[in-house]
């Protein structure tokens, strides 16, 4: 491997990962879901409209848990699979799927951290279905997309 | 680890701006997002200490135009830059797909910038990265002061050049951007390669754009 590679996210893929965290959230009574890879990109996301930077929220989520995993291995564990960040009110949980990506809930007072982290488990393997066709697709549906476009590209970039 | 989203018709990427502490990496960063139009651009995370130094990273999403109807977003990423935080450092590389290395250049920091160098192809191998195969460019930064190393200097210890085994591009190659130059040229009966470069003021802005706009093409030119 020289690079880190291409993957993309189809329209299909998409359909399927809200439809799962739409019945995640009826299940758990939480208030909203997002699915992240492990880069910081946002893929998806249900529930009640996000008051604040998806893009940022994203981006912190990955380095949370990045972080959290290397504080794992330093204490011996492969992994922590979950996290969970307790608020006043607000709280969430996160959850590792398939070592790709990362389910974020965030839930208040409305329901329990019990419920949430049963809930969330169905929906890890759920996804886990889901993604590992979308990563086993490979880099070449990425790659098609650019396919002669240099032209373009350079366009853009002023050339 | 860049990820071509249908659905919401875009193309992610992630940009590292790498390099020695205090060498201009963040300020890089917060002239993009001073000049960039806020519709382009999201807001600015900084993860840093009380003093300003970063701790973890800065963070700032930009969008850098459209290409075949997709909307090219770009995550740029700083790492923090003192010894130290090797561990933080090294996470925020996961999933790179360009590199800009910030070198200081003043004198006094060369040491500083060769361990930089040193330790960013320490971590891309762990990672089983190449540097040498992804887009990568060097940024030589704060060429407005006095005590500067002339860029033959900062080339010779920070950018020689690799070498080039594959026969089909054992051609010369000249450097656009440095009248004269060439990325690719055979040297003492050797073909070698050398990662673009461009000298900047990142204070006033000054090479700021010409780095980010090579690096995020050649970037989309991996795709292509």
């Amino acid at each position: 491997m020289t690079g880190a590679g291409t993957w993309s996210l189809g329209e299909s893929d998409y359909t399927k990962i809200t439809a799962q965290l739409t019945d995640l959230l009826k299940e758990s009574n939480a208030r909203c879901a997002m699915v992240v890879d492990r880069t910081g990109q946002l893929l998806a996301n249900a529930g009640e409209a996000l008051s604040f930077d998806p893009t940022v929220f994203a981006s912190l989520t990955a380095a949370d848990f990045s972080a959290n995993d290397q504080l794992a291995k330093m204490i011996g564990e492969p992994e922590f699979a979950s996290l969970f960040h307790q608020g006043e009110k607000e709280s969430m949980y996160l959850a590792d799927v398939a070592r790709k990506l990362i389910l974020v809930v965030l839930f208040d007072q409305r329901t329990t951290v019990g419920l949430v982290r049963l809930r969330v488990k169905q929906t890890v393997q759920d996804l886990t279905v889901v993604i590992e066709e979308m990563f086993s697709r490979g880099p070449e549906t990425g790659g098609g997309l650019l396919e002669g476009a240099d032209d373009e590209i350079d366009l853009l970039f002023g050339e | 680890m860049s990820m071509i989203n249908y659905a919401s018709r875009e193309i992610n990427c992630k940009l590292v701006y790498y390099g020695p502490g205090l060498g201009g990496k963040t300020t890089n960063l917060e002239h993009v997002y001073g000049k960039v139009d806020p519709e382009q651009r999201g807001k600015m995370v900084s993860l840093a200490t009380e003093t300003e130094r970063t701790l973890f990273f800065d963070f700032l999403p930009v969008d850098l135009g459209t290409v075949r109807g997709f909307k090219t977003r770009f995550h740029l990423y700083t790492v923090p830059g003192q010894v130290y935080y090797n561990a933080s450092r090294k996470l925020i590389l996961k999933g790179v797909d360009g590199l800009v290395f910030v070198a200081d250049s003043q004198m006094e920091r060369m040491e500083a910038n060769i361990e930089s160098m040193q330790n960013l192809y320490d971590n891309m191998t762990e990672y089983g990265y190449d540097v040498t195969q992804i887009p990568f460019v060097v940024q030589y930064n704060k060429r407005d002061l006095p005590n500067a190393a002339p860029i033959a200097d900062l080339q010779a210890q920070l950018n020689p050049g690799w070498e080039v085994t594959e026969a089909a591009k054992q051609k010369a190659v000249p450097d656009p951007n440095n009248e004269g130059e060439f990325l690719v040229e055979q040297k003492d009966g050797m073909w070698v390669a050398r990662a673009p470069y461009f000298e900047s003021v990142a204070m006033r802005g000054d090479g700021v754009f010409e780095t980010l706009r090579h690096v995020a093409k050649m970037v989309l030119k991996t795709l292509s």
